[in-house]
């Protein structure tokens, strides 16, 4: 098992450098001038130093490596400085944003708690509501229950986020006025009056977000229960008098929660780009809305790095869901 | 006894069957697929013979009939320029499908063509399955929204707004989801390839490529025409997505997210505009999605004559 894990973090590294390449090759490609915004009225010479001031007279190669150090060498210096109180980046050029002029790191980390927040709260909601309805669905297949359940989950799982959306905010913040359709991010929680305000404007966002999870692994959750209440062993536990509590719940959900621990795992880089658009729709402004703001203010620097750390989620996440793959089923060796 | 003879001459007098037609016994079965069917014959028919009933030009502008609710001359009301919303509907859904279909079919040859090769040519699998692999670990829908945004301006000045666009889409959502069809192929593929038939096909000198497309190929059309049915509903949920972020098609040329994009800005007046692309995008993919389920039991010969 360790020497799986060694080989397969060992393997990410050049898949990682690859993907990196990638994306900075099409940001290349693309056409398309980061100082196509400023005034027509700057004389071309003063345009040509602004471009050196970006790093735009050099050649591609020498900003890619610049940016393989600034992103892997740099940044974690500082990270590290900013805990301890070195000073081991100084003098070190950080990554820097075009739109926002300062450290794209420093935007990144203002953002995460809002994605994180909502995304990983509605994540989380997802999987526990799913995970009962599974079991039950199965348990009881064919019952009304199930009928009911799966239906659900076929609407929750082919009606798109923004439409769900959309007509959330319809309903109960036009029609009804409960909860405001725009998240307020400046909002500080400090009394219990703030506290219910956050709760109210994050309720929408995460309803939206965990239907569109819960109804996604409370299929599998039933597939995975099915496969394995028809099993034989299942039937030896029951031969041998044990109770039916004991049987689904201890015999019968461990085996299946297997593949569908795998799933969630996998779901949650998924989750961050599922976030782009239910971001855009409540106006919430965390890293989906940063990206799709400097996708079109035309900010490299920006969408280098946001799209490499989704990238980097996603390499992770593949490799945790193949070690807890390994981890819990003994079926499985990998050596 | 006798009962039991005569039965079995029966069956001998029946005429062989072929087996699509116990298929199409299986997935009448399924009322969810049925359903699904019967809906999304409609919404193709409507979208397709529905622009020649209701003759009116979605793009004409008529700017004294703006923002009106439902009547006799336009019967979904219309938008905020005055264009009339049905017919805008019938013309987007033409859009949202074709750019379903066509982006379905490309990764459907994509992945069965890396899927079949992958799994029938032990030299070239190492390669094709790291790609895909690779392919799996790319954060897809940021690199889909940064192709349509960084190629749109090159891509319509060279083809026109609406082809160069629509190739555009077409080609961003076929290349990022053909991995799971080649994941599935070869799978299929490399437990064919142990059969006896394959090996008898070998022994008289089948070459290669005579037995991958009259032995495998036929072999393994059940899981490919499951996947056809979800990537169908994935492409136009991705699309309309795409256009929902307002990086879809221009704004003079409808499909059912461009027109979703354009009400919600006005959508606590006219709640009915957001509605309705809304509702038509969820039948379309929710029918896809229950044909796709029906499919599965139908073809998988376990479930099937049971």
């Amino acid at each position: 098992m360790l020497t799986y894990t060694l080989r397969r973090l060992l393997i990410a590294i050049p898949t990682l450098l690859f993907i990196s390449l990638v994306i900075f090759m099409i940001l290349e490609l693309a056409p398309g001038d980061p100082l196509a915004d400023q005034p027509l009225t700057v004389p071309p010479e003063v345009r040509e130093k602004m471009r050196a001031a970006l790093g735009l007279d050099q050649p591609a190669w020498v900003r890619y490596l610049l940016w393989l150090k600034q992103f892997f060498w740099t940044e974690p210096l500082h990270t590290l400085d900013g805990w301890f109180g070195t000073s081991f980046s100084e003098g070190g050029q950080r990554i820097v944003s075009w739109q926002f002029r300062s450290p794209a790191m420093d935007v990144i980390w203002q953002r995460m708690p809002q994605t994180l927040w909502v995304v990983g709260l509605a994540y989380l909601v997802g999987v526990i509501i799913a995970i009962p309805i599974g079991i039950i669905s199965a348990y009881r297949q064919y019952s009304w229950f199930d009928q009911i359940g799966t239906f659900v989950s076929m609407i929750g799982f082919s009606v798109p986020t923004f439409f769900t959306g959309v007509v959330l905010i319809i309903v109960f913040a036009v029609k009804l006025q409960w909860f405001p359709s725009i998240y307020d991010t400046t909002l500080k929680v400090t009394d219990a009056a703030s506290f219910w305000k956050q709760v109210k404007q994050m309720i929408m966002p995460v309803t939206v977000l965990a239907l569109f999870n819960a109804s996604q692994i409370s299929r599998f959750m039933r597939a995975s229960m099915l496969d394995n209440l028809g099993q034989d062993y299942v039937r030896t536990a029951r031969a041998k008098g044990m109770s039916e509590k004991v049987v689904v719940l201890k015999h019968v959900l461990r085996n299946s929660l297997i593949p569908v621990v795998t799933v969630i795992a996998l779901g949650i880089p998924t989750i961050f780009g599922g976030a782009i658009i239910t971001e855009q729709v409540f106006k919430v402004n965390g890293l989906g809305q940063l990206l799709i703001t400097a996708i079109y203010a035309n900010d490299l620097p920006m969408v280098q790095t946001l799209t490499f750390i989704f990238a980097a989620l996603t390499v992770l996440f593949n490799l945790i869901a193949d070690i807890l793959y390994g981890v819990l089923d003994p079926r499985i060796r990998y050596d | 006894m006798t009962d039991l003879a005569a039965q079995k001459v029966d069956q001998a007098l029946k005429p062989p069957r072929n087996q699509w037609w116990d298929v199409w016994d299986q997935f009448k079965t399924h009322k969810g697929a049925l359903v699904g069917l019967f809906i999304l014959a409609a919404i193709l028919l409507a979208v397709t013979i529905g622009p020649w009933i209701w003759s009116i030009d979605p793009t004409y502008v008529d700017i004294r009939a703006r923002n009106q609710g439902p009547s006799g001359a336009h019967p979904f009301g219309t938008d905020q320029l005055g264009r009339d919303l049905l017919a805008r509907l019938m013309a987007g859904g033409k859009v949202s499908i074709a750019v379903g279909l066509t982006a379905m079919l490309l990764s459907l040859f994509l992945g069965t063509l890396i899927g079949v090769v992958a799994g029938f040519f032990k030299r070239a699998e190492g390669l094709l399955m790291g790609l895909t692999d690779l392919f799996l670990s790319l954060p897809l829908l940021p690199l889909l929204l940064l192709m349509v945004t960084l190629f749109r301006e090159p891509l319509s000045q060279r083809f026109g707004p609406e082809t160069g666009i629509f190739f555009l889409i077409v080609f961003a959502i076929g290349v990022t989801s053909w991995m799971q069809t080649a994941r599935i192929v070869r799978g299929e593929v490399l437990a064919l390839k142990e059969r006896e038939y394959v090996l008898a096909a070998r022994s008289i000198g089948t070459p290669s490529r005579r037995m991958v497309l009259r032995h495998i190929l036929p072999n393994v059309m059940s899981p490919i025409m499951v996947s056809a049915t979800l990537g169908i509903a994935n492409a136009i949920i991705t699309e309309s997505a795409l256009s929902f972020l307002g990086l879809g098609f221009p704004p003079d040329f409808p499909t059912w997210g461009r027109i979703l994009f354009d009400a919600v800005d006005q959508m606590q007046l006219y709640p009915i505009r957001v509605i309705l692309p809304g509702v038509a995008i969820s039948l379309t993919v929710l029918s896809v999605n229950y044909i796709g389920d029906g499919l599965r039991d139908a073809l998988d010969p376990r479930i099937r004559g049971r």
